[in-house]
């Protein structure tokens, strides 16, 4: 096995499809030639040409438009929106057509598509380059969101997004492109869509989080350990949508308490779902309200106010801790 | 370093083969074998017949909204009859004739207008996209597709719809662009039915023709007179050989007239005369079609009062079976069909409470 960064995974499980299967096709902008700002799709256009990997004019509803139409034909298209930002240019693309023509043409078209995008902050970045706005394709009938927290989970979902038969918005959170490696094999792996895992065993707290905030999240059930002696019980998201609430009630009925993270605006982000299924499902169980650790409802600030923007371990442990006094 | 004028290498033409007084120009006249005029002649006539019952109906509330066809069908019918059974029709909403000629049912139709998604399933044997709603946006699909027809190196090629109004969209560019640049295997047919609801071809776009938007991508582009089926019929066979060829794609611009209301909950009084109609009813493209038929000895007055008494009879069989058929549709469980593949969880439970709810309403209903 290999330590590799999260661009690296990704980059090998776009290779290995590609290797395997001539209906994956990549797509975007700056994606051949310069392989992607961001270099994931590096070195596949030498590998497989750009009748393969095609370096599109820069407009997004044109790449995720001839995407659909790619997919529905039969292809396993691979766009990549440069950063999600600027994915709102294609957002009807996705919510008019890719999401529902296998519901419009009832079942005689599908689009077996992967959007693949970086989001989130922490970068340094400019405007319009640091969004986290998964719920809006969370909410949209029809799509599946993915988001990855490490390299090797990165490189398993990918694989199964590229195979899944229906269109997945892929979120990659760009904080962790780099941020470290991870040992990821060889040989084929794959990770199911739709299936929460839990990453650290605890009885006290369920700590819920995905993507970027996976980092100060398992930072925060460390120090909780350490220093309060307190064992979370972590799980990572995964898949957004469809959301599997199982594996979070389990886990609530065994704490009766839990604090959600996520970097998105708070107001009908992903955690108001989640909150909603444990109340639905684990109400009876709960000793605490339930908290969010989340962005704020703003527009998230240009780089030199990011950090006071983004849920960081100080803010999960505050949160943890006021859950575990009542 | 002198300012010069730049001369772009391409023009464009505009195509006129059947005048609205039915003269003929002969050294342009296409060569269509006589049972592909006489079928393109029914199917004129059968669209026209249906798309004046489903107004009817409409008005006794027996179906609901629709976008009425009159006037295009040979802006419709001259492109369509190019395609090959394995190539792909992506339309936007007001291409009733083309699917007629695509081989679509009567009772589909009927059945979506009135409400029911089963109105719009595509037989597996067909590569024809479902009716699109948002103007303009189905445009790219084409280039999609007409692309993986090339990368599959097959002579497939996709033939796209849309109106004056979809031009003024974004995703109009992106479309003609991406085809372009890619040379994807497109026909693109703008019927410029002069009416964008309520706002003129003059009020979407300073442009001369809209076939001349075409040069800008670096595609052929061609106006035709879209209510002369010979015009739009020559000018589609050449766009067609030519993505057949792998020359890439063109832009047809077919000059027509929307002579109804935009959908039956439009009321066009609002906004153009009675006269403006009335001019554009002396061009309609059935009569002037049957002119040239009978000029050829194909169409006598008695051959089409059969052709007219056989599609109405046709339409009417239609009626009934879609009537009857809906009798015993419309089980709102089947709302969760199609969204995924293979049913998550989540949605199999808000389905399992949907049948609770029908169930205890039903109950509700007997009980009392």
């Amino acid at each position: 096995m290999a330590k590799m960064t999260m661009v690296q995974a990704l980059n090998l499980a776009l290779q290995q499809e590609m290797e395997k299967d001539d209906r994956v096709i990549i797509l975007g902008e700056d994606v051949g030639v310069d392989g992607g700002v961001f270099r994931v799709t590096d070195g596949l256009i030498s590998q497989f040409g750009d009748r393969r990997v095609l370096d599109t004019p820069l407009a997004e509803s044109g790449i995720v438009g001839m995407s659909i139409g790619m997919a529905a034909y039969g292809l396993r298209p691979v766009c990549e929106i440069q950063f999600s930002g600027f994915s709102y240019q294609n957002f009807h693309q996705i919510e008019n057509h890719a999401a529902r023509l296998r519901w419009r043409s009832r079942g005689r078209f599908s689009v077996p598509m992967v959007l693949r995008t970086p989001y989130g902050g922490g970068v340094r970045a400019l405007e319009h380059h640091s969004e986290s706005r998964e719920a809006y394709w969370a909410h949209t009938p029809g799509l599946k969101m993915v988001i990855p927290s490490g390299p090797r989970n990165a490189r398993a979902l990918l694989v199964s997004a590229i195979r899944d038969p229906d269109p997945v918005i892929f979120y990659e959170p760009k904080a962790l492109y780099r941020a470290f490696r991870e040992e990821v094999p060889e040989t084929e792996e794959t990770l199911p869509i739709g299936e929460p895992q839990r990453v650290k065993e605890g009885r006290d707290l369920t700590l819920i989080s995905y993507g970027a905030m996976m980092r100060p999240t398992l930072e925060a059930a460390g120090h909780l350990q350490d220093r309060d002696g307190v064992a979370a019980d972590v799980i990572d998201l995964l898949t957004l949508s469809p959301l599997c609430e199982e594996l979070l009630v389990q886990s609530v009925k065994k704490t009766g308490r839990a604090v959600v993270v996520h970097e998105a605006p708070r107001s009908f982000g992903p955690g108001a779902e989640i909150v909603s299924r444990l109340m639905e499902n684990a109400f009876f169980y709960l000793e605490a309200p339930i908290e969010r650790v989340t962005g704020y409802d703003i527009v998230i600030p240009l780089f030199k106010r990011e950090k006071a923007y983004l849920p960081d371990t100080e803010r999960i442990l505050s949160a943890a801790r006021k859950v575990l006094a009542v | 370093m002198p300012r010069k004028k730049i001369t772009l290498s391409e023009t464009i033409d505009t195509l006129s083969i059947l005048d609205e007084k039915g003269h003929l120009d002969k050294d342009l006249e296409p060569s269509i074998a006589d049972d592909v005029l006489l079928q393109l002649h029914r199917t004129m006539l059968l669209a026209r017949k249906f798309d004046e019952r489903l107004l009817n109906l409409q008005r006794q509330g027996r179906i609901g909204t629709f976008a009425p066809i009159k006037g295009q069908e040979a802006a419709q019918l001259g492109t369509i009859a190019h395609l090959r059974s394995n190539d792909w029709m992506v339309p936007a909403f007001r291409e009733t004739a083309a699917e007629l000629w695509r081989g679509r049912s009567l009772e589909s139709i009927i059945l979506y207008f009135n409400g029911f998604n089963e109105g719009v399933a595509i037989p597996d044997d067909h590569n024809d996209f479902p009716i699109s709603v948002p103007v303009g946006s189905q445009m790219i699909h084409a280039v999609g597709l007409g692309w993986a027809a090339k990368y599959r190196q097959t002579e497939d090629i996709a033939m796209t719809f849309f109106g004056d109004g979809a031009t003024s969209q974004g995703d109009f560019h992106e479309a003609l662009n991406f085809a372009a640049v890619f040379q994807a295997p497109v026909v693109f047919v703008c019927q410029n039915n002069q009416w964008a609801i309520s706002i003129p071809v003059s009020q979407q776009t300073r442009s001369q023709t809209l076939a001349q938007k075409a040069l800008a991508y670096g595609m052929p582009g061609i106006q035709v007179d879209g209510n002369d089926i010979l015009a739009v019929y020559a000018a589609a066979q050449e766009a067609v050989q030519r993505a057949r060829n792998g020359e890439g794609p063109t832009l047809i611009e077919c000059v027509t007239y929307r002579l109804m209301m935009h959908t039956t909950a439009d009321d066009p009084k609002r906004y153009r005369t009675d006269e403006e109609v009335e001019r554009w009813n002396r061009r309609d493209p059935l009569p002037r079609f049957e002119k040239y038929l009978a000029g050829k000895g194909l169409l006598s007055e008695d051959k089409r009062s059969q052709v007219e008494s056989e599609v109405l009879e046709d339409i009417q069989a239609a009626i009934d079976r879609a009537e009857k058929q809906m009798e015993s549709m419309g089980d709102p469980i089947d709302m969760f069909d199609h969204t995924f593949a293979e049913m998550p969880a989540s949605l199999k439970a808000q389905k399992e409470e949907l049948k609770q709810v029908l169930s205890a309403t039903a109950k509700e209903g007997k009980d009392g």
